[in-house]
C-alpha cells in the first residue's frame, strides 16, 4: 500500500500539487485521471523519488519516500518499477540487452541464466522475435512493451505507468492494458496508471482517482466515479463519451 | 543599469556552474571507491577518449612542432642563437603546447561527444531510467569516463611531446639546415625532467576537468534537441577556456 499525505510541489512559483492525499491499495489497478498538465506525471515521479516535494509525505513499507537519501531510494526502486511514457529504452542496446541490463546490475547469475530470463520476459510481452532489434527500429507500442518487460526484470511489487497508451491506436491501447492486467494477475502487482482516457479507466481500473486543481477531488470504483456529483468529473465523463 | 544586470547575471551563472562542476567532480570521484567497479567500461572509454583521439593528436602536434620551430627560428636568427632552437621547441612543447593542445583536441573530439551522448540520455529519460533501476547514473556514466581521461591524457600528452619535437627536428635539420647533433645536444641540455613532468601533471588535471565539465553539462541538459546542442556548445567553450586559464594558473604554481 502507498499512502500520500498532503503532497505539495511548485515549479517556478507555479503550484502543481497543492496538497494531494491518496491511498493506493495493494494488488489493485489504480488509475490517476486528470486533464493534460494537471500534474499526474509529477505525482507519479514523486512516488518513486525522481522528484522531491516541497512538503508532504509518501509512505511505502513504513518508510517516508520523501525523506530517503539517494542510496536508500535505490532499495525502494527495486520494489517500485516505473514505465516511462516513451519507454526510455537505452538506444545503444538491443531489446534483449535492455532487459538483461537490470539483471546484470542486481543479480548474480550466469550469462545463460540472464539470457533465459530476458527471453522469457520478451515472450510474456510478445516480442521475442524482436530481441535483436534496436529501440529505434521499434514502433511506439513495441517500445512500451519492451520497457514493461525491462521493468518486470527486477520483480517489482508496484509498477507505475506514465501514460502507457498515449499515442497508440485503440486496438493497441486495449492490448497494452490487457497485457498490464494479465501481468498484474500473474505477478501479483500493484499497478498505478496515469492516463486521461476515461473509457480505458472504466474498463480496466479497480480504483480511479481524479486529480484536478492540484488536489485529488474524487476516489472510487468506476461505478462510484460515474455517479459522482462533482461538476468537473461529470463534464470530463460527458466529454470522454462524446 | 541593464548592463550591470546582464553582467551580474553572467557572473552568477559562472559561479553557479563552477560550484556545480566542482561538486559533480567530487561525486564522480568519490563513487570510484564504491562497488560496482566497472573495469570493462573504463577500458571502453579509454579506447574512445585515447586511441580514437590519437591520430588527431599526432597530426596537431606534428604541425604545431613544425610551425613552432619555423617561427622560433626567425626570432633566434635575429640574435644569432639558432643553435638553441631544439631546446626552445622542446621546452615549449613539453611545458605548454603538448598538454594544452592535447586537451583541446580531446575536448573537441571526445568531450563534445560525451556531452551530447549524456545530454541525449537526459532528455529521453534514460538517466531517470537508470535511477529507476537502482543504478547510480553518475557512477555508471561519469566515473569510468573520468578515470579513463585521467589515465589517457598523460599518455596522449607524452605522444604529443615526442611527435611535436620530431616535427621541430625535421624543420630544424632539413629546412633550416641546423646541425642535427647540435640541435639534439641543446635539447638535452635545456629540457629537464621537471619540464616534462609539469606537462604530464597538467594533462592529468585537464583530463579530470574536461570530463567533469562535459559530463556536467550533458547530465543537466534540458529543453529537447536544442537543449542538447546548447549544452554541448557550452561544454566545449567552458572546457577550452577553462583549460587555457588553468594552464596559466598551473604554470605559475609549478614553476
Amino acid at each position: 500500500m502507498i499512502i500520500i499525505k498532503d503532497l505539495k510541489k511548485s515549479f517556478n512559483n507555479l503550484e502543481v500539487l497543492k496538497g494531494v492525499n491518496l491511498v493506493i491499495p495493494e494488488g489493485k489497478v489504480t488509475f490517476i485521471m486528470g486533464q493534460s498538465g494537471s500534474g499526474k506525471s509529477v505525482l507519479l515521479k514523486h512516488i518513486v523519488g525522481l522528484l522531491k516535494p516541497d512538503s508532504g509525505e509518501i509512505w511505502f513499507e513504513n518508510k517516508d519516500i520523501t525523506k530517503l537519501s539517494e542510496k536508500e531510494l535505490q532499495e525502494i526502486r527495486r520494489k517500485i518499477g516505473f514505465l516511462f511514457q516513451e519507454g526510455a529504452l537505452f538506444d545503444s542496446m538491443t531489446v534483449k540487452e535492455n532487459i538483461i541490463f537490470p539483471l546484470k546490475e542486481h543479480f548474480k547469475m550466469s550469462k545463460a541464466e540472464r539470457e533465459k530470463i530476458a527471453e522469457e520476459l520478451l515472450s510474456v510481452v510478445g516480442l521475442l522475435p524482436a530481441k535483436d532489434k534496436y529501440p529505434s527500429e521499434l514502433s511506439g507500442g513495441m517500445k512500451k512493451r519492451v520497457a514493461l518487460a525491462r521493468t518486470l526484470a527486477l520483480k517489482p511489487q508496484v509498477v507505475l505507468f506514465d501514460e502507457p497508451t498515449t499515442g497508440l491506436d485503440p486496438i493497441l491501447q486495449v492490448s497494452i492494458l490487457e497485457l498490464i492486467k494479465g501481468l498484474k494477475e500473474k505477478y501479483n502487482l500493484t499497478c498505478v496508471i496515469v492516463s486521461h482516457d476515461l473509457n480505458l479507466a472504466f474498463k480496466f481500473a479497480d480504483h480511479i482517482a481524479f486529480l484536478h486543481g492540484g488536489i485529488i477531488i474524487e476516489v472510487g470504483s468506476s461505478e462510484e466515479i460515474k455517479a459522482s456529483k462533482n461538476e468537473f468529473i461529470q463534464e470530463f465523463i460527458r466529454s470522454a463519451l462524446l | 543599469m541593464n548592463f550591470l544586470r546582464v553582467l551580474g547575471k553572467g557572473f552568477l551563472k559562472v559561479l553557479y556552474d563552477s560550484g556545480g562542476i566542482f561538486l559533480f567532480f567530487l561525486k564522480s570521484f568519490s563513487y570510484s571507491f564504491f562497488p560496482p567497479f566497472r573495469i570493462n567500461f573504463l577500458i571502453k572509454h579509454m579506447e574512445f577518449i585515447g586511441v580514437k583521439s590519437l591520430l588527431v593528436v599526432i597530426l596537431t602536434s606534428l604541425f604545431s612542432g613544425m610551425v613552432t620551430a619555423y617561427q622560433v627560428n626567425i626570432a633566434l636568427s635575429k640574435v644569432g642563437s639558432q643553435a638553441i632552437l631544439g631546446g626552445v621547441v622542446a621546452l615549449t612543447l613539453t611545458r605548454e603546447l603538448g598538454p594544452v593542445l592535447t586537451a583541446v583536441v580531446v575536448v573537441a573530439r571526445a568531450g563534445s561527444a560525451i556531452s551530447a551522448e549524456i545530454g541525449s540520455m537526459r532528455i529521453t529519460e534514460q538517466i531517470d531510467a537508470l535511477k529507476i533501476m537502482a543504478v547510480n547514473p553518475i557512477q555508471y556514466l561519469i566515473t569510468p569516463r573520468l578515470w579513463a581521461a585521467i589515465f589517457v591524457l598523460p599518455l596522449l600528452t607524452a605522444i604529443s611531446d615526442v611527435v611535436g619535437i620530431a616535427g621541430g627536428y625535421v624543420i630544424g635539420v632539413f629546412l633550416l639546415h641546423i646541425d642535427p647533433g647540435l640541435l639534439t645536444a641543446r635539447m638535452i641540455d635545456m629540457v629537464e625532467l621537471k619540464d616534462i613532468m609539469s606537462g604530464i601533471i597538467k594533462s592529468i588535471f585537464f583530463g579530470a576537468y574536461l570530463v567533469s565539465v562535459c559530463g556536467y553539462k550533458g547530465f543537466y541538459a534540458f529543453g529537447g534537441a536544442e537543449g542538447v546542442g546548447k549544452a554541448t556548445t557550452e561544454a566545449v567553450v567552458i572546457s577550452t577556456v577553462g583549460i587555457l586559464i588553468s594552464d596559466y594558473i598551473l604554470t605559475t604554481l609549478i614553476f
